[in-house]
């Protein structure tokens, strides 16, 4: 089955890591995999994506309009500004702390994560909605909001792959000394 | 031979390995800079490495190894390209031993460059063969097969990636190291009625230029990444298509699974496959082109359409049927077939009036050295008037407010002339050219020479913080090491500035604040040539200070911090300034912009 997956975010926040170790998940299974994402100018904190393609069937790299099975969102701003991929019946998992960009800062431009939230569950039947800070307070490290999302993704099961799948990949691509902060980080969500 | 999961631009470097590449050079731009990097870091004992301090320097390093019968090949960005034309064009006539490839990677969009320019539009317009891959895999073999052209017809070819192809990831079957072929090198052998250009020889070498590229013409219709895919189709309408849009084409084909359409898909834009799509063209009414930047195929189909007499209509750019700038998305491709074809596209409904967005575009980092030193020379400046000339690297983004401070930015080097054209007209306005450290030694030097000899009265600016940041860390000659992971004397800015003759150079460091603004004040005043070194490592490369806090007891709002400085590390949390820890570098410098030091390092709060 193709499955299509956005991650979406903030330059350095950790989305292309995410990326990774699913497409490497995916290939240990033999599941072909395509994948794009933001590389340059941009990532010096501008809005950045990785598209993650699976499955036989799958020629480019690029997500059309509607053809998202799932978006991983970051940040809830971005997630918002990648739904027009979704499928009308997809599913989207969201961090829920808005990141203010300089540029709002500086004109007083006002934005709201409550406001982005809101307009996610009006339009996503299947939202799932994640208190990041909370998890990284908890989990004593501001570096894993990525695998906590991750996981939180594929319990939704809009990715068929499981937490032993990217465990696997994480040994790969890891170092030991961080395997443990990052297992418990990806079974965080329940 | 075995699967890997890579980048178009891994997978690239991987190939010209196994095709036994024996040298590359380049110089670092998007979507260029992997493939290099990628050889430095896998390539056997046989290959050598190097960034080279220009592309015109990159591509004479390449030719002369190919002389000798060596493989080499050269990597740039679509603007590198112009620099490298001057050896190009020539060595096209004189042409080469070992295989040559001339790796250019294309931005559509553009996504990080100046221009859209097309390098297919340049292989005509040189006479170099070229391929454009459409998939991170065939990327792979069309570099192989890349190689066996060059070496056979003695020309150096183009290899032109797009920017979704060489930072797409995809699984490839590469070969084994055993499988890798071994290049014999002869070594260059004297014979000036060969190496040496004259009218004379490149006036026979351009009839056998034609010859060869005619040949090429047939020899390429039967290459097996030109092709026709449904060539049995009854249909009228057909698609033709190069690049990554034939892989969009056939996403789309993928979702209309009763349509069997025609597709042509053209991998060498140049020469053209006339003898492949001559049936093509006859055997349909109607075709329409999926190319970015140039419609270089659109036009080669519709001239052989002329010259032939085949009435098919040939659709595109030119037809004003497809956007003719810009980055083709699968979105515009998927409307336009099913535009073409008739059929109704359901609009996706998932998201209808979203609120507002933050535009966020990107920015010098939290405590990048850059925007000190930017706003030592503003504040410096204060009240005088003036010229900022900017020039390309991460420093271009201090044209955003609250700082801008980039008046002008045209392409690599280019800061330091237009700083000496605006004073020789203005000389009451007091011109400044900034530029990076690499962009120093792969552009500018031939600039400030320029401007001491012919006497301008100019400050510039050097922004060295150790690297070349923009692209991802590549080192150059003032960070004393090398691709081959040598370490080498450093090249000192100030010393060649000195030995040209400019007389007062000074180094300071940019979060020095107070010095910083002293020296420009008194720099900034001085007749002639002069030159300051803001000099601060890039904070990307050395490890981060201890972080500042505003101490919420001593902030009275005034928001100076933010409006001069435009850290992303400052923001307003529940209408208090704050400083975000984990993006603070400590560099200090919203410290001295605080008129209450209410600003102090997190220790000492
Ligand atoms: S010290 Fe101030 S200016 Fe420097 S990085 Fe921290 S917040 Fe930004
Ligand atoms: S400049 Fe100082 S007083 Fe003004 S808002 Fe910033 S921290 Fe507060």
């Amino acid at each position: 089955m193709m499955k299509n997956i956005v991650l979406c975010g903030i330059g350095g926040q950790g989305t292309v890591l995410a990326s990774k170790l699913i497409a490497s998940a995916a290939m240990s299974k033999n599941i072909p995999v395509m994948s794009a994402e933001t590389i340059g100018m941009a990532q010096r904190g501008g809005n950045v994506f990785s598209n993650l393609r699976m499955g036989e069937g799958v020629h480019s790299p690029m997500i059309a309009k509607g053809q998202a099975d799932i978006i991983l969102g970051f940040e809830p701003g971005e997630t918002v500004r990648m739904l027009p991929f979704l499928k009308a019946d997809g599913v989207v998992v969201t961090n829920k702390r808005a990141i203010m960009p300089t540029t709002a800062t500086l004109s007083g431009f006002h934005y709201d994560a409550d406001e982005m939230i809101d307009y996610l569950k009006t339009r996503v039947n299947k939202l799932h909605v994640i208190d990041g800070d909370e998890a990284l307070k908890e989990l004593g490290s501001s570096k894993v909001l990525n695998i906590v999302l991750l996981g939180a993704a594929l319990r939704t099961k809009a990715i068929e792959l499981s937490e032993e799948d990217i465990i696997c990949s994480m040994e790969k691509m890891l170092k030991p000394e961080f395997m443990e902060l990052n297992k418990k980080a990806i079974y965080y969500t329940k | 031979m075995h699967n890997e999961f890579m980048m178009g631009n891994q997978a690239i470097a991987m190939a010209a390995i196994a095709a036994g590449v024996n040298l590359v050079s380049g110089y670092p731009g998007t979507p260029s800079s992997e493939v290099l990097e990628t050889v430095a870091k896998k390539r056997l004992d046989n290959c050598y490495v190097e960034w080279s301090v220009n592309e015109k320097s990159a591509m004479e390093v390449a030719a002369g190894a190919a002389y000798t019968g060596a493989r080499t090949m050269v990597t740039m960005k679509q603007v590198g390209l112009n620099v490298a034309s001057d050896p190009l064009m020539s060595l096209e006539y004189i042409g080469v031993k070992g295989g040559m490839v001339v790796l250019v990677a294309d931005d559509p969009g553009p996504i990080s460059s100046q221009t859209e320019q097309d390098t297919r539009t340049f292989a005509i317009y040189s006479k170099l063969p070229c391929f454009d891959p459409s998939s991170v895999e065939e990327a792979y073999q069309m570099v192989i097969d890349a190689f066996d052209y060059s070496e056979k017809y003695h020309t150096p070819v183009f290899l032109r990636p797009t920017t979704r192809v060489c930072h797409a990831y995809q699984s490839v079957l590469i070969r084994d190291e055993e499988e890798y072929h071994l290049n014999s090198i002869e070594g260059f052998v004297k014979d000036s009625k060969k190496w040496v250009i004259f009218p004379r020889l490149s006036n026979i070498n351009h009839r056998l230029i034609e010859e060869r590229n005619d040949e090429l013409s047939t020899v390429f219709s039967s290459y097996s990444a030109n092709k026709i895919i449904n060539k049995d189709s009854q249909k009228l309408k057909a698609i033709a298509a190069s690049g990554i849009c034939y892989s969009y084409v056939l996403d789309v084909l993928e979702e209309i699974k009763t349509e069997e359409i025609a597709v042509l898909k053209v991998s060498t834009p140049f020469p053209f496959p006339y003898d492949l799509t001559r049936d093509f063209l006859k055997n349909h009414d109607e075709v329409l082109c999926f190319e970015e930047l140039d419609p270089v195929i659109e036009r080669a189909l519709d001239h052989q359409c002329g010259i032939e007499g085949i009435s098919c209509k040939v659709r595109g750019k030119l037809t004003k049927d497809s956007i003719r700038s810009g980055e083709y998305s699968i979105d515009l491709v998927r409307e336009k077939i099913y535009n073409y074809l008739g059929l109704e596209l359901k609009e996706d409904k998932a998201s209808v009036n979203p609120p507002e967005l933050p535009v966020r575009p990107p920015v010098l980092c939290a405590g990048c050295p850059h925007r000190a030193s930017f706003y030592a020379v503003k504040q410096a400046m204060k009240g005088k008037k003036t010229i900022y000339c900017g020039d390309i690297g991460c420093y271009t983004l201090g044209n955003a407010m609250p700082l801008d401070m980039v008046d002008t930015c045209l392409c690599m080097g280019a800061g330091l002339g237009i700083a000496q054209g605006v004073n020789h007209i203005e000389p009451d306005t007091v011109c400044f050219a900034f530029v990076g450290d690499s962009t120093f030694f792969a552009s500018a030097i031939t600039g400030v020479v320029n401007a001491v000899y012919n006497q301008a009265d100019m400050t510039l600016i050097v922004l060295d913080n150790s690297t070349t940041a923009m692209t991802g860390h590549q080192p150059h000659p003032g960070t004393g090491r090398t691709m081959m992971g040598d370490i080498v004397n450093k090249i000192s800015i100030e010393a060649v500035l000195k030995g040209i003759g400019v007389e007062v150079v000074k180094t300071v460091d940019p979060l020095d604040y107070e010095l910083a603004v002293d020296t420009v004040k008194e720099v900034a005043n001085l007749p002639g040539v002069k030159a300051i070194i803001f000099k601060s490592p890039c904070i990307a490369i050395v490890k981060p200070n201890e972080p500042y806090k505003v101490c919420q007891g001593d902030c009275i709002n005034c928001k100076r911090c933010i409006n001069e400085i435009g850290c992303p590390a400052i923001f307003i949390d529940n209408g208090k300034v704050t400083i975000d820890n984990s993006l603070c570098t400590g560099c200090g410098l919203c410290s001295k912009i605080c008129p209450v030091t209410a600003i102090r390092k997190a220790g000492e709060a």
